[in-house]
């Protein structure tokens, strides 16, 4: 798939993250910042990125803001950004 | 000031702090004390260390029984070499995260409510002046953490941690904002024991004791816990009239006491003191004729501040009749407490004062205390926190030793420490979820997966004391990230 | 025997209740990709109730309340649902039984698609206004995918120019279902009660919908479990009697005989599925703890 325009999918609420996708700049950038990103900055990036490369998408500007989602819950917001971010206006 | 005879009489009475401070003597390297009866809402301490800030004296001890948010202007005279050494039950908010950065050069030293009382008692932490906040008190120093006069806004309820140091500090120095008519009797802390009586301005704000802790909780998890909690409470046998208790603050812990109200009342069951930092959940119990006496070192919210006044057997205590280590104190008469963690270990070794991100955060109060006091000591706790596991392989910061700790109880099961197998068996016989610690640890670790370790340097911003004042592990200072 | 005294509603774009729905001792958890997810977060639930579906062990019974399967964003839902193989599909809105036979026949699609056994997914149908009511038993047998229907009432009272109240409002519409559930020998599912704080009104609607013969009630908030539960707790009459039945059936089969018989009489096939669901209600609540 492929980033078209701009998406969102997730809250600013406890356990969840907010995922945005912007067109990236040839390489996939993620911007993370997080409630536990000691303990788990690097695996919410890998789950985001390994998420991403399922999707084929290999050009993208990550904007996450987590608060403690599970892993389950980063894929999901993930996927629904990249459906939508890959949807006709 | 409706005695002016008295007044006028009494060499105690100051109307400027400054001259309270000089007259007591205070100078470079000695300790000053605090207590933390109004915690968020305390204008003691920091009305006093301005005036000791413009006196030029350094190099303080700062022994206060809590520090809380409010405390944040320390950061500064800390900076100031004015403290330059502090011990306490507990650090929060700002000042907590600049003591974990490095702060101070040496570190804190954190006791627990009991061994601070004996340790304060015994001389080992000797107080030169303490400075102490006192809802009401005549020009004598015979003073309360309410009015006997009327009714007042103004009120704390128990002043339990300031009596200790009333009673061992060489001078102390009361704080209030009016005076009573003398004798301002019966009395938490007596006149005999103080030097000087300062009238200030304000001495704190009562809302600030109110914790959002106190509320009683709608949260389906914490009420599923507190429901568990009961039942074990009740499972293994401690349910009989007569039985004493302790009951933390948290939302679980408060709702507990409900479901337990429950059992009791079917049951007829009448307890026979309720102990701690008390609650009005507790008042109303006792009220109710459910819980015979109170035992208040802290009153935690201001229907049991009002009741520590109003209620004749809700008894004001003082922090060494509460957990003082020294001879026996009431947490050795207790039957069951239920306690909070920030992390238990799969030994049961139980951290309440650093966070997952090994910054200071909490205070480690009785815990120790009532944990080694009581027959039965629960810890209630989520399996995890958001992303965090409460339950671990090993905790952060060892405040209360495993040994001390018979059950566990999340929301995903109940865990007991293997060297209580009869308890055990009577968990498990009452069909309740009983689970091995491990097993727990391991559900936690696979539903938000293994935290990376948090990255420390050598050096100690912290040293935590057992509640026999020995040495029980330390805290390191947190590496910033480059 | 699976019990569905109660089936909580979970909205399916809140990760935090989603995570934490498997510790409440409900039968059954229904994430709700319909009604409580708005417009523009319906991608964002599908997606979050399918990983949690794939990821997260429930000790419960799962339902997914999926959009009108008419719509795109209702074959999205199933689309995303039914290859997790985890939860039964809740149609809402359900009319006619050709609203459930056009969702089986998407569903089957889909299970040939993915190589699911055709049939293995199973459904349920809520019925939330007149015409379905009227077209209760024609729905209730209408697949056999259908385990349960279930009553909406919200929108319904309102099609019936009432509002909610002490039952009078719903007394047709309840007989109804559970005349339809009972021909089809499936489980019948009350409305929701939305006022959370109202535990008396709560108890006592849960005792009507208990009393007429309602299989369970749906809910909206953990507080509700355990007075629905502690109302479906069978009397120690029925529990005894429900035993001896057990036994006679246990004896009829040991001895190879096709009718069971209790002194000296014969046990009526619906008396032997009761006494089942007696002692299933009686094991859920603790108050039987083994048959001995």
């Amino acid at each position: 798939m492929e980033i078209k325009k701009t998406s969102v999918s997730g809250t600013l609420e406890s356990s969840d993250i907010m995922i945005t996708l912007e067109k990236g700049n040839g390489g996939i950038e993620i911007e993370l910042d997080s409630s536990v990103l000691k303990q788990f900055g690097d695996r919410i990036k890998t789950i985001i990125a390994e998420t991403l490369m399922n999707e084929k998408i290999t050009d993208v500007h990550v904007i996450a803001h987590d608060h403690g989602a599970l892993d389950c819950t980063i894929r999901a917001r993930v996927q629904a950004a990249i459906l939508k971010a890959s949807e006709e206006e | 000031m409706n005695n002016v005879k008295n007044l006028s009489d009494s060499n105690k009475v100051f109307y400027d702090l400054k001259d309270a401070i000089i007259k007591s003597g205070l100078k470079d390297g000695m300790t000053i004390s605090f207590h933390h009866h109004f915690r968020n809402g305390d204008a003691v301490i920091n009305q006093v260390m301005s005036v000791i800030a413009e006196l030029g004296i350094k190099n303080l001890k700062l022994a206060a029984s809590s520090l809380i948010d409010v405390h944040e202007p320390l950061i500064e005279y800390i900076k100031k070499g004015i403290v330059t050494k502090i011990e306490t039950s507990g650090i929060r908010g700002k000042l907590a995260d600049e003591i974990s950065n490095g702060l101070m050069k040496e570190p804190v030293i954190f006791r627990s409510h009991g061994n601070r009382a004996a340790a304060i008692a015994s001389g080992e932490l000797n107080i030169d002046v303490a400075f102490l906040g006192v809802p009401s008190t005549d020009c004598r120093g015979n003073a309360n953490g309410f009015s006997w006069e009327e009714e007042c806004d103004l009120l704390c309820g128990s002043i339990g941690y300031a009596m200790v140091d009333a009673k061992w500090a060489k001078k102390t120095i009361l704080l209030t904002p009016q005076l009573a008519e003398y004798p301002n009797t019966p009395s938490s802390i007596t006149e005999d024991q103080v030097d000087m009586i300062v009238l200030v301005n304000n001495i704190g704000d009562p809302k600030g004791i109110v914790s959002g802790a106190t509320r009683y909780t709608k949260n389906p998890k914490e009420l599923l816990m507190a429901e568990m909690t009961a039942k074990v409470i009740d499972a293994v046998g401690i349910l009989k009239n007569n039985f004493s208790m302790q009951m933390g603050t948290g939302g679980a812990s408060l709702a507990t006491a409900r479901f337990l109200k429950e059992i009791m009342v079917n049951k007829g069951i009448v307890a026979s003191f309720a102990l701690g930092g008390i609650t009005q959940q507790i008042v109303e119990m006792h009220e109710e004729g459910l819980i015979k006496k109170i035992l208040d070192v802290q009153s935690f919210d201001l229907g049991s501040a009002h009741s520590a006044r109003n209620n004749r057997f809700h008894t004001v205590i003082s922090a060494s009749q509460y957990a003082s280590s020294l001879k026996t104190s009431a947490v050795n008469s207790l039957d069951v407490v239920i306690l909070s963690a920030l992390e238990i270990d799969t030994s049961f070794n139980v951290n309440v004062l650093t966070g997952s991100d090994g910054v200071l955060r909490g205070a480690i109060g009785g815990h120790p205390d009532t944990a080694a006091g009581a027959k039965c000591s629960i810890i209630i706790a989520p399996l995890t926190r958001g992303r965090i596991p409460t339950v671990v392989k090993h905790v952060d910061t060892m405040v209360t030793e495993g040994k001390y700790i018979d059950i566990l109880v999340t929301e995903r099961g109940i865990a007991v420490n293997p060297q209580r197998k009869d308890l055990a068996e009577m968990i498990m016989k009452a069909g309740l979820p009983l689970k091995s610690i491990d097993e727990l640890q391991q559900m936690a670790e696979k539903m938000v997966g293994c935290p990376k370790p948090i990255p420390k340097t050598n050096r100690i911003v912290g040293i935590v004391l057992n509640r026999n004042g020995e040495l029980l592990d330390k805290v390191y200072q947190v590496l910033e990230e480059q | 025997m699976k019990l569905l005294r109660t089936m909580m509603f979970v909205p399916g774009n809140n990760p935090g209740m989603i995570q934490d729905a498997g510790i409440y001792p409900c039968d059954c958890l229904m994430f709700d990709l319909e009604d409580s997810v708005a417009q523009t977060s319906k991608v964002d639930a599908r997606y979050l109730v399918q990983q949690a579906l794939l990821t997260i062990d429930y000790p419960q019974q799962l339902v997914v309340r999926i959009n009108d399967p008419y719509t795109r964003q209702g074959r999205q839902d199933l689309e995303a649902i039914v290859p997790c193989q985890k939860a039964i599909i809740r149609l809402p809105k359900t009319e006619t039984a050709s609203d459930v036979i056009n969702c089986a026949a998407i569903i089957t699609e889909l299970e040939k698609k993915y190589d699911i056994p055709i049939n293995q997914t199973k459904m349920m149908a809520a019925i939330e206004g007149p015409t379905g009511v009227l077209n209760a038993r024609e729905i209730a047998l209408s697949s056999e995918r259908l385990i349960g229907i279930a009553l909406g009432a919200e929108d319904y009272v309102t099609s019936m120019k009432t509002t909610r109240g002490s039952g009078e409002e719903l007394f047709f519409a309840r007989s109804m279902i559970l005349h339809a559930a009972r021909i089809a020998n499936i489980a019948a599912i009350d409305t929701v009660y939305s006022n959370v704080n109202d535990e008396e009104g709560f108890i006592n609607e849960v005792k009507q919908i208990h009393q007429l013969g309602f299989d369970g009630k749906s809910i909206i908030n953990p507080r509700q479990i355990k007075p629905v539960h502690d109302i479906y707790v069978p009397s120690e009459k029925e529990i005894e009697k429900a035993l001896q039945i057990e036994a006679a059936i246990k004896e009829a089969n040991q001895r190879g005989l096709g009718v069971v018989s209790l002194n000296g009489k014969m046990v009526d096939k619906p008396v032997v599925e009761r006494a089942k669901r007696t002692i299933a209600l009686a094991m859920a609540s603790g108050a039987l703890k083994e048959i001995l």
